[in-house]
């Protein structure tokens, strides 16, 4: 007799993932990704213009607030350039955090009809986010060759930060996805935290803009490293500093270890809960 | 050699769910609080007090090529053995092994995307369902074939009637190759002919290519027409394993042990509870009694009770089923004059059948109904409802019993 091509058996206690089986379901992953990506762009009539509108009014009003208003300095760029930098780097963390994070409670239509492995569904979530920053990344180009900015060799750093920038959302996507099958009142509080997260990192302000004395406490949220990373790539102002590099590739490991962690954790119970 | 090779074997499973997790924590907020209280979420006792076991000590062999119908009451533990199968969930106990494949029919269409075209949504469901696009892309022209789209490829499938969208999400899945099907009461969708063409399907995937296929229904018909094997469960654990004649008897038998205890009893129901059926009583209108034959006026008595002082928009329904379980009517008041707008919180419902054109035997009845387009509460086999031979025709001469089901008004001429 042949050896069976599945064995099913109660839940045993595994740390990881099956990052084999994901694999093996990677036309999924694809599958799921293409449809969110079709319908985010067939669906609205502003389509690509909304992705490229959001950092162009978020940019403005940083401008407008932080630059104006309150006068800060931006490393000798227009305001606005800077700011819009800054999103889209956010942007990149926020959308797949947010994407990859109500990916299961969305679709527990599938989860409790169809088997695959649960991590496609944050890993589908990537891929509409990555294709938003793509289009977010040439909007920047359009604003570099309007303000006259060339970027020099740092350039060569860009897929560094956003492959830190991604793996960050996603860790946490996956992490928070799972959790929030269990603990309902998580998606709420979400967006909250994210966007408390925001003002806590230099998205709309330079790291140099922070008091002294300050410094150090916001050199230690991981997300300063990799936007300082982001914006030196892109404009060749002031690199970011090793500390503040390093806690950002921390922060993306641990993300994503972590989040691997606590799905796998969850994973076979989703159906019997959602 | 591979007819009898093995395809499913289960052994000792058993899975148990906790009821309502009634004592942990579901948002945040409780888990923190419980934390800073130093509560512990539940006791163990609490927790066995609350444990069902939905399937249990549950072993059998299914071999390539053997068509198998699962039996049993709705709550017997069917819905539970097909998830498990489908791995969407996992057992508490035991083990399964699948030597191949298995597609699930457990619900077709999952995943479909309304605003995809249907082109679209065959690559998304297939993909869902397991296949590789590679798989789909060479036998997408087959797909669609069966399907009868071909037209509206590229029309998103929000446009397409339910018969459409049926065919197209059962084409799909039955181009999935398998070597383990399992049908789950799919065939309750589409029209006649393309139900036809579904039976045609399965037997072709059980017989020609030696597959093994599952098949669950209520159907005591289609089971016994498509599976020379059948398996029965009951209360989670399988009462009888064999052929299907007998496992169907003995399933028959136990509807009737269970019509036997009152409405108010029962706990095989389903619904919201905004109303619960509490008797159904046949009245004979014409004669009198509860003596019913061919050819009188029947009354059926549904009595009912709510916690509301009057209730809106309540639909009613009554299925009737033959000595196979087979549905033979369906009495509907919405198909008469539409849902009752308001009725008493707690009063009866009498649907009156002039002139029953039901043949001797013995039928069972199924009680249904939703208030405000929920289920409210839905008994099957409620009640048992035996009728005698009588003078349908009023000519005194009787009817040849036992050559159908209806006895249908009609009339004769000799033509030259």
């Amino acid at each position: 007799m042949s050896a069976p091509l599945h064995t099913i058996r109660p839940i045993g206690d595994r740390v990881f993932p099956d990052f084999a089986e994901v694999w093996r379901f990677r036309d999924l992953c694809f599958a799921l990704g293409r449809r969110d990506v079709t319908l985010r762009y067939r669906q609205t009539v502003l389509g690509v213009i909304w992705v490229v509108l959001q950092p162009l009014i978020a940019g403005g009003l940083f401008s407008v607030v932080f630059g104006k208003v309150a006068k800060l300095p931006s490393e000798g760029l227009p305001y606005f350039v800077f700011a819009y930098a800054g999103f889209i780097a956010w942007s990149a963390f926020q959308n797949t955090l947010t994407r990859a994070s109500g990916s299961l409670l969305a679709q527990s239509n599938l989860v409790t009809k169809v088997y695959f492995p649960r991590l496609v569904l944050p890993i589908s979530a990537l891929f509409s986010a990555l294709v938003d920053f793509a289009v977010a990344l040439g909007s920047l180009a359009v604003v570099l060759v309007v303000f006259r900015i060339a970027p020099g060799l740092p350039l060569l750093t860009l897929p560094l930060w956003i492959l830190l920038l991604h793996a960050m959302g996603l860790g946490l996507g996956a992490l928070t996805a799972a959790l929030s099958v269990r603990f309902r009142d998580l998606q709420h509080a979400l967006p909250v935290l994210v966007q408390l997260l925001m003002y806590a990192s230099p998205v709309a302000y330079a790291i140099s803009a922070v008091p002294e004395r300050l410094r150090p406490w916001f050199l230690l949220n991981p997300m300063s490293g990799v936007l300082d990373g982001f914006r030196w790539s892109v404009f060749g102002i002031a690199p970011p500093s090793a500390a503040g590099v390093a806690l950002s590739v921390t922060g993306g490991i641990v993300a994503l270890v972590a989040g691997s962690i606590v799905f796998a954790r969850f994973e076979r119970r989703l159906a019997d809960v959602i | 050699m591979s007819s009898s090779a093995i395809a499913i074997g289960v052994r000792g499973v058993g899975k148990v769910y906790r009821l309502g997790m009634a004592d942990a924590a579901t948002t945040l907020r409780e888990a923190l609080m419980q934390a800073v209280r130093g509560e512990r979420s539940a006791s163990a006792d609490d927790r066995a007090a609350s444990l069902l076991w939905a399937l249990r000590d549950v072993s059998f062999d299914i071999n390539a090529g053997e068509t198998v119908g699962i039996i049993g009451r709705n709550g017997a533990g069917k819905s539970t053995l097909l998830k498990l199968l489908s791995r969407i969930t996992w057992p508490t106990e035991g083990e399964i092994r699948l030597y191949g494949r298995l597609g699930s029919l457990l619900e077709v269409g999952t995943g479909f995307h309304p605003e995809l075209t249907g082109r679209e949504n065959i690559f998304l469901n297939g993909t869902i369902l397991g296949m590789r696009k590679s798989e789909i892309a060479r036998r997408f022209d087959e797909i669609v074939a069966f399907s009868e789209i071909e037209k509206f490829l590229d029309t998103p499938v929000k446009r397409y009637s339910s018969g459409m969208y049926v065919r197209l999400a059962f084409a799909v899945a039955a181009h999935l190759d398998p070597e383990i099907l399992v049908v789950d009461e799919v065939l309750a969708v589409g029209d006649a002919a393309f139900q036809r063409k579904c039976i045609g399907k399965m037997g072709e995937v059980a017989h020609e290519q030696g597959r093994a296929v599952l098949f669950v229904s209520h159907n005591m018909m289609a089971i016994g027409a498509l599976c020379a094997r059948g398996i029965l469960l009951e209360g989670g654990r399988v009462t009888a394993d064999g052929p299907t004649g007998a496992v169907v008897q003995q399933y028959l038998r136990s509807l009737e042990t269970l019509v036997a205890a009152p409405l108010t009893e029962r706990k095989d129901r389903s619904g919201t509870g905004a109303l619960r059926f509490e008797s159904l009583t046949v009245r004979n209108a014409s004669a009198g009694g509860g003596l019913v034959r061919s050819g009188d006026d029947v009354q059926l008595v549904i009595r009912y009770r709510s916690n509301e002082r009057e209730l809106k928009n309540v639909h009613v329904d009554i299925v009737i089923h033959g000595a196979l379980d087979e549905q033979l009517a369906q009495l509907s008041n919405t198909a008469q004059h539409g849902p009752f707008e308001r009725v008493a919180g707690t009063g009866a419902f009498v649907c009156t059948i002039p002139r029953l054109p039901l043949e001797a035997g013995t039928y069972r009845i199924t009680v249904y109904s939703e208030v405000n387009g929920d289920i409210a509460d839905w008994v099957m086999h409620a009640a048992v409802m035996d009728v005698e031979p009588g003078d349908y025709f009023g000519t005194g001469r009787g009817n040849n019993e036992g050559q159908g089901h209806f006895l249908v008004a009609h009339t004769w001429e000799a033509q030259s």
